[in-house]
């Protein structure tokens, strides 16, 4: 895993120095700490910083292929790449990596390559023949790729601090993505929190060519194809999706360095964790997450899980002060407001990880979207149930099934009831499972101070969703609409970045990911949805699929969605950073929230009145913007020195 | 509606407590959670907000939408228990 980075003329030509370049590098240094090198010509810089995970001694990088006219950058791995390197026969490799493997793919297919593709990754290869630049990100997002345009040049990055290091870049925060951020819980794809600063959308390439950029989409996250003559029944599907499951992990596990796990005692993670120690790996090292507060922790379940399984296991006490001091790290890494302080528990195991010297491990990320696990998804389920006989009132008990630890409060039931069943009539809206959440989470919007609020003006965010949607979508089933939202919004554009790449790789470690492989996507697509959710029964077929895996009391847990404490870690300490980014000061400076309706916020959780859910967002919100604001605009982190790059290849002039 | 002794009082409390000072987003007959305006812990709020300045108790099985869920419903509904208490 590394850091690309690189600029591009657009139709003309220029003199490039090295020091942009290594001043882009040396930003994101944190992502490839073991070796670093750039490549120049009269048209194109491109970098490169590496994390050495296969072939370590051979793969510094920009490479080139055999006659050295195609050059590239790239971030990521490609799993099956020993297959796919069968293919290539007739060509002389220099190394053992990936890298070479996919640089060849893209010679002899070209843009045809990415369907052949199982992996995650962000890469730019530069045609110096042609003049021709190619970018392309993974199936669904989970290395970054960010971009914009100036000079008549495009400038590339796997993060938004590196683009910035090209003089004179803009650094605003772009209204309309914060009014999206504001709405559902991150950006819609594309954008990022900077105004001009494009992300490269998940499934996505980007081409220049003649001095036209055309961006296309490669791949579509499958969700709605139900062919019932696919699977003759649940016991053949589960066996199938499987050995799928089984050769995703098995392809994840290659690499030239030791592979790790996360393991939290969730059903995901667990299942992963074992079959990696019943099939491939009986002396696995295994990493989890503990809370203070008992609402959050899952201690008991993960110690169960070490046990069961014998692996070598490191936690790590995810205190609130301990999130509290480097919340403000993650936001630097994220370089996004955020709804939750979840990222940073990651952002802490991710350097126990390194720590103990490991640089790769797998995790249990996806399960939840693509298997059905998320109370959402129930909870539209549930909607619609009560929505067909509304006067059946024993139908909105269900929600105390899927929220047993609120409804437990005899005092809350008939008002929780009241709460779940707002618009359940609408079933016509596509938006019918998020409708609730993003309305609610628009509310925090009244913070905002008048000439914000008029600057971001009509703008209508779910308006502009529309255009993302795929064909078809409104004559979709709940479910698999809930689902797309749920994976293609906050999956792609915060989950695998926020809470997943940015975090990790903050501390040169990298996450892989088998619940994200596309044939296992795919095969879940021509699932019947109620092997998805079976009644209520969240992820049921993914439970039969870790029957013989599992313990029955971990097969049979529910959800315990994983959360991390909002109010206690960001106003304990009134001296911290977080508490002075919420000053009158410093919420004046940044001109986007109302400093009167900020403070009765801090009173009223002050007072204790029991912060609800809105609170506790509003405030991870308004803190994580104000940080954004302050490492970015205001007071710019300082980058570490342009480091001496280990390899420049420079053919400036030779052109 | 005429507006009873305790509109004042509850009108505040929700325009400090929920709206941080937004008067305008507020109307005497709009449903509070129909409005977004709280969410289901709101109605255990206001309940709690009301027991402890009025001096009441209100029973578990009252705490319903339809006697905490407006303006309106909260000062009938906070009229009829501060005369039993009385």
């Amino acid at each position: 895993m590394c850091g690309i980075a690189g600029i591009c003329c657009i139709n003309s030509s220029d003199r490039f120095d090295a020091d942009t370049i290594c001043s882009m590098l040396s930003s994101i240094r944190h992502r490839g700490p073991d070796e670093s090198g750039i490549y120049l010509d009269n048209h194109a810089a491109l970098g490169h910083c590496r994390l050495s995970i296969i072939d370590l001694a051979g793969g510094i990088q920009p490479l080139s292929n055999e006659n050295e006219d195609l050059w590239i950058t790239y971030n990521g791995e490609i799993f099956n790449f020993p297959e796919l390197k069968r293919c290539l026969d007739k060509h002389n490799f220099k190394t053992r990596t990936d890298t070479e493997v996919l640089l060849h793919l893209f010679e002899d297919h070209g843009i045809e390559c990415l369907d052949m593709l199982n992996g995650q990754f962000a890469f730019a290869i530069w045609n110096s023949s042609k003049k021709e630049l190619f970018l392309a990100r993974d199936r669904l997002g989970i290395r970054p790729l960010f971009y914009t345009i100036q000079d008549n040049k495009i400038i590339f990055a796997s993060e938004i601090k590196a683009v910035f290091q090209y003089p004179r870049i803009d650094r605003e925060l772009d209204c309309i993505a914060l009014d999206q951020i504001f709405t559902f819980w991150t950006t819609l794809p594309g954008y990022t929190a900077f105004k001009g600063i494009r992300e490269l959308p998940p499934g996505h390439y980007l081409h220049l060519k003649n001095g036209i950029i055309t961006i296309k989409q490669y791949w579509q996250t499958p969700l709605c194809r139900e062919d019932s003559s696919e699977y003759s029944d649940l016991k053949e599907a589960s066996e199938k999706l499987s050995c799928l499951i089984t050769d995703s992990i098995n392809i994840r596990l290659r690499a030239d360095v030791p592979v790790g796990s996360y393991l939290s005692g969730g059903l995901d993670s667990s299942g992963i964790t074992a079959k990696i120690v019943n099939k491939f790996n009986n002396r696995l090292t295994t990493f989890g997450i503990r809370f203070d507060d008992p609402d959050f922790d899952e201690t008991a379940y993960q110690k169960h899980m070490v046990n069961h399984l014998k692996t070598n296991h490191t936690e790590l006490l995810a205190s609130n002060n301990l999130i509290a001091d480097n919340f403000d790290r993650v936001i630097y890494h994220s370089e996004k407001p955020m709804t939750r302080t979840a990222p940073a528990p990651l952002f802490l195991l991710s350097k126990v990880v390194r720590d103990s010297n490991y640089k790769v491990v797998l995790t249990g990320e996806g399960a939840d979207e693509f298997f059905g696990g998320y109370n959402i998804f129930r909870e539209a389920k549930i909607r619609y149930f009560c929505a067909r006989q509304p006067e059946a009132t024993w139908r909105t008990e269900l929600f105390g099934r899927i929220y047993p630890y609120i409804f437990n409060n005899p005092r809350m039931k008939k008002s929780l009831q009241a709460f779940f069943t707002r618009g359940m009539l609408d079933f016509e809206n596509p938006y019918y499972s998020h409708c609730l959440r993003w309305a609610n989470t628009c509310r925090i919007k009244s913070f905002w101070d008048k000439p914000f609020q008029k600057s971001v003006g009509q703008y209508d965010a779910i308006g502009e969703l529309d255009s993302f949607l795929p064909g078809g979508f409104g004559k979709w089933d709940i479910l698999s609409r809930a689902q797309f939202l749920e994976s293609s919004l906050f999956m792609s554009n915060y989950l695998l970045s926020s809470q997943g790449d940015r975090v990790a790789m903050a501390h040169s470690l990298e996450i892989r990911l088998p619940f994200l492989d596309y044939r296992l996507l795919e095969a879940l697509a021509a699932l019947p949805r109620r092997w998805k959710i079976s009644g209520i029964k969240e992820k049921f077929i993914l439970r039969k699929i870790f029957e013989n895996d599992l313990p029955a009391d971990i097969l049979n847990r529910t959800k315990q969605p994983y959360r991390a404490p909002v109010i206690n870690a960001l106003t304990a300490d009134s001296s911290s950073y977080s508490s002075n980014m919420v000053s009158e000061d410093m919420v004046k400076k940044s001109g986007i929230f109302d400093y009167n309706k900020v403070s009765l916020l801090l009173k009223k959780i002050k007072n204790n009145r029991q912060p609800s859910e809105i609170d506790n967002m509003a405030l991870c919100l308004i803190v994580s913007t104000q940080m954004l604001i302050d490492q970015f605009i205001c007071n710019p982190v300082k980058i570490p020195e342009p480091y001496q790059v280990d390899m420049v290849i420079d053919k400036r002039n030779k052109n | 509606m005429e507006k009873t002794k305790y509109y004042n009082i509850i009108e505040d409390f929700i325009i400090e407590q929920f709206l941080f000072g937004s008067k305008e987003d507020l109307q005497r007959d709009f449903s509070l959670l129909e409005q977004g305006i709280i969410d289901s812990m709101g109605v255990l709020e206001i309940a709690t907000y009301l027991e402890d300045t009025f001096n009441i108790i209100i029973l578990d099985d009252e705490v319903i939408p339809e006697n905490l869920d407006t303006i309106d419903n909260i000062c009938r509904f906070l009229e009829t228990k501060v005369k039993c208490a009385g």
